[in-house]
């Protein structure tokens, strides 16, 4: 067991379970040297104004915190110099505050192409650095921004030495939309819809987060009624979401019936959430304060009827799944993300579970309803595409039964309470269905929010993907991709 | 495998049937596009889809489009790989100022006869995001845009009414020069 970090309580502030203090240098370097070490890991890297802010979880002790160093005089000490998970996050601080990280490996833009008017430090003019590869009879093959599918943009650089990827570069940031500046000095209404539409597929996780942190920041308490119908979107977006991967992937591996099976089953969970509550992808149905929407008799029959209906028809698709040798032949030992990696950068959901990292937000932080749930951590070992398939799969059936657990004992009463704005600040992580979603923020008593970050699975997931693409083939990276599913837009944010 | 084949055997089709043409896009495209896309390439639309910066929301439900129950392709709809084999461009997103040049691109790379669907809020005028500096507008701001399909996202239903209405509405013909060489016209 390690130390616990002994840091200063006297000027803290309560942000239940994110205890955030003000450090000094020699304890920020203290907590990069445990992150590199592996003792604490990473949840989110970010500045705001001319402080610099870093989450941190013990994966031992399971406590949380975040650590705040200021530097006004522009410059903090690089994490990402001692633990790689963060140069990125550093390079996005850089990009959008100017805050500069001292000894920072990186030293390239990573969201600023040179194109915002008035902001951008990086030159359009000048090329992007991709890193120099050296070697015999190697090719590259650049993809993106525009990809080839129904895809968000994004560039990848691939290295090749005949049909083997010996390195694949990814270059992002090009749905930034400034979500963190548009949020700054919007009504907590407002900030909420951006903040649903950060990721879109993760909607009502990013809108539960948000939502949280504000319920925390402005000590609102929400009632039980409104606590069990998050989670039961939050559970259906989940079932949805692994659908639409699950297919996806095996139609990238030219298997379509897979897809049309599991395009099926998720469009009647659409249209079943579209019918309850008004809005197919369930989009600002959550708000600070509760849900926006209550659901009746009628619907808790219907969501009855359309397990009762995924009873009968899952079973059939996982089969197809998992006797179909030619399918596997392509997952199986495709795409491999070793352990260390994925606790290394803390990878989370599926990626991370199906590299045998035991996390899962809605255990590891365990808040009403999961608390008094029912429910296991889908794990598998190996780490590939497989893997990441059957942990979705198994993921699918724990969803559905936390759905019926949780109409079983959905309570009455409100589903909303109204939120006396303050000045406060809260965070709060959430499971979502690709990851444990981080959200901080700061509110202030006129209503509005005055600072904000949202941190998306992606950012520790992306790089991850690099490193399982190497010494595949490229015509495995569909597939690899797609089973990694990382969101550019909630990346980018 | 045999059991999932025998079963959609005997169960009756789940595609249903088609959405009524949009009356609002019949509208905006009367008052737009000169042409129909069926007057021009008879009852096959090549469509190639471009995000250019939106919250993945409107390609979730792109992507429903294909499912049995919309089952575009049965309209003679087709997604493509590549701009060079499209008909439509289907553009989702505020345009972010990292994107506006690969959009620009994009068209200028889509031979013609073309057309240009902005679908959602966002790529009417960035929707939600409009104002930031990491946005440079809607669509119609880089490309001009033949017709605009509103909703947050869009429900496949509205998706499916509003392409079909640029499938089947005939109007009289008369393509921009500058469309007919496959230039951006400014």
């Amino acid at each position: 067991m390690s130390e616990p970090i002994d840091i200063p309580t006297a000027d803290a502030m309560r942000t239940h379970p994110w205890l955030r203090v003000m450090v000094s240098r020699e304890v920020w370097e203290r907590v990069g040297h445990r992150l590199a070490e592996g003792t604490l890991t990473l949840v989110s890297h970010w500045a705001d104004g001319a402080t610099v802010h870093t989450a941190w979880r013990d994966p031992h002790s399971g406590d949380t915190g975040i650590i705040s160093l200021d530097a006004t005089n522009g410059f903090f000490p690089s994490l990402g110099g001692m633990h790689s998970p963060a140069i990125r996050l550093e390079r996005a601080i850089r990009d959008l505050t100017g805050l500069i990280p001292e000894g920072a490996p990186d030293p390239r833009p990573w969201l600023d192409h040179g194109r915002w008017p008035g902001k951008s430090k990086a030159a359009a003019s000048q090329p992007y650095a991709f890193l120099a590869v050296e070697g015999e009879s190697l090719h590259q093959i650049p993809v993106g921004p525009v990809h080839a599918g129904i895809i968000e943009p994004g560039h990848f650089r691939f290295t090749c030495s005949g049909e083997t990827i010996v390195r694949l570069e990814t270059r992002l940031g090009y749905t930034h939309k400034g979500v963190a500046a548009l949020m700054t000095g919007a009504p907590l209404a407002q900030a909420s819809k951006l903040a649903g539409r950060v990721s879109g597929d993760s909607t009502v996780a990013y809108a539960i987060a948000f939502a949280q942190a504000t319920e925390v920041a402005c000590a609102c308490e929400i009632p039980p009624r409104a606590v069990h119908l998050r989670a039961l979107m939050l559970e259906l977006e989940r079932i949805a979401n692994h659908l639409g991967d699950i297919g996806a992937i095996c139609n990238d591996a030219a298997f379509s019936l897979m897809l049309t099976n599991c395009a099926i089953l998720r469009e009647r969970v659409l249209r079943l959430a579209g019918q309850m509550f008004g809005h197919r992808l369930m989009m600002d149905c959550v708000r600070p304060g509760g849900v926006a929407t209550d659901i009746g008799p009628k619907d808790i029959k219907q969501i009855g009827k359309l397990i009762a209906h995924f009873y009968r028809r899952f079973p059939a698709i996982k089969a197809l799944y998992e006797d179909t040798a030619s399918l596997q032949d392509r997952t199986v030992r495709t795409g491999v993300l070793r352990y260390h990696l994925a606790e290394q950068f803390g990878a989370g959901g599926f990626i991370g579970r199906a590299s045998s990292r035991n996390f899962d937000a809605r255990k590891a932080l365990p808040s009403p309803p999961y608390d008094k749930l029912k429910f296991d951590i889908a794990l598998m070992f190996r780490g590939d595409v497989d893997a990441r398939i059957r942990v979705r799969i198994a993921e699918i059936e724990q969803s559905l039964s936390l759905v019926k657990q949780l109409l079983a004992g959905l309570p009455g009463g409100d589903i909303i309470v109204p939120v006396a704005a303050q000045d406060g600040e809260g965070a709060a992580l959430v499971e979502g269905f690709r990851g444990d979603i981080f959200a901080w923020l700061r509110t202030s008593k006129d209503g509005t929010v005055s600072s904000c970050h949202l941190r998306d699975p992606s950012c520790f997931q992306w790089p991850l993907l690099e490193a399982a693409v190497e010494n595949n083939i490229v015509a495995d990276f569909p597939l690899i991709n797609k089973s990694f599913n990382c969101s550019y837009s909630g990346h980018d944010n | 495998m045999r059991t999932l084949i025998f079963k959609s055997l005997f169960t009756p089709p789940l595609t249903e049937r088609a959405p009524k043409v949009s009356e609002s896009a019949l509208a905006e495209l009367a008052a737009k596009v000169q042409t129909t896309a069926r007057h021009k390439l008879g009852h096959s639309l090549s469509i190639r889809q471009v995000d250019t910066g939106s919250c993945n929301g409107c390609e979730l439900e792109i992507h429903a489009l294909s499912n049995a129950f919309y089952d575009i392709e049965r309209f003679g709809f087709r997604f493509v790989a590549s701009p060079r084999h499209a008909d439509v461009l289907l553009v989702t997103g505020p345009v972010t100022t990292n994107m506006r040049e690969a959009l620009i691109r994009t068209y200028a790379a889509t031979p013609a006869p073309k057309w240009v669907v902005a679908a959602g809020d966002c790529a009417r005028d960035g929707g939600c995001f409009a104002g930031s500096y990491g946005i440079s507008g809607g669509v119609q701001d880089a490309i001009p845009v033949d017709l605009h399909i509103p909703g947050c996202p869009p429900s496949p239903h509205d998706l499916l009414a509003g392409l079909l209405a640029l499938m089947n509405h005939r109007l009289p013909k008369r393509i921009p020069k500058a469309a007919r060489v496959g230039l951006p016209v400014e």
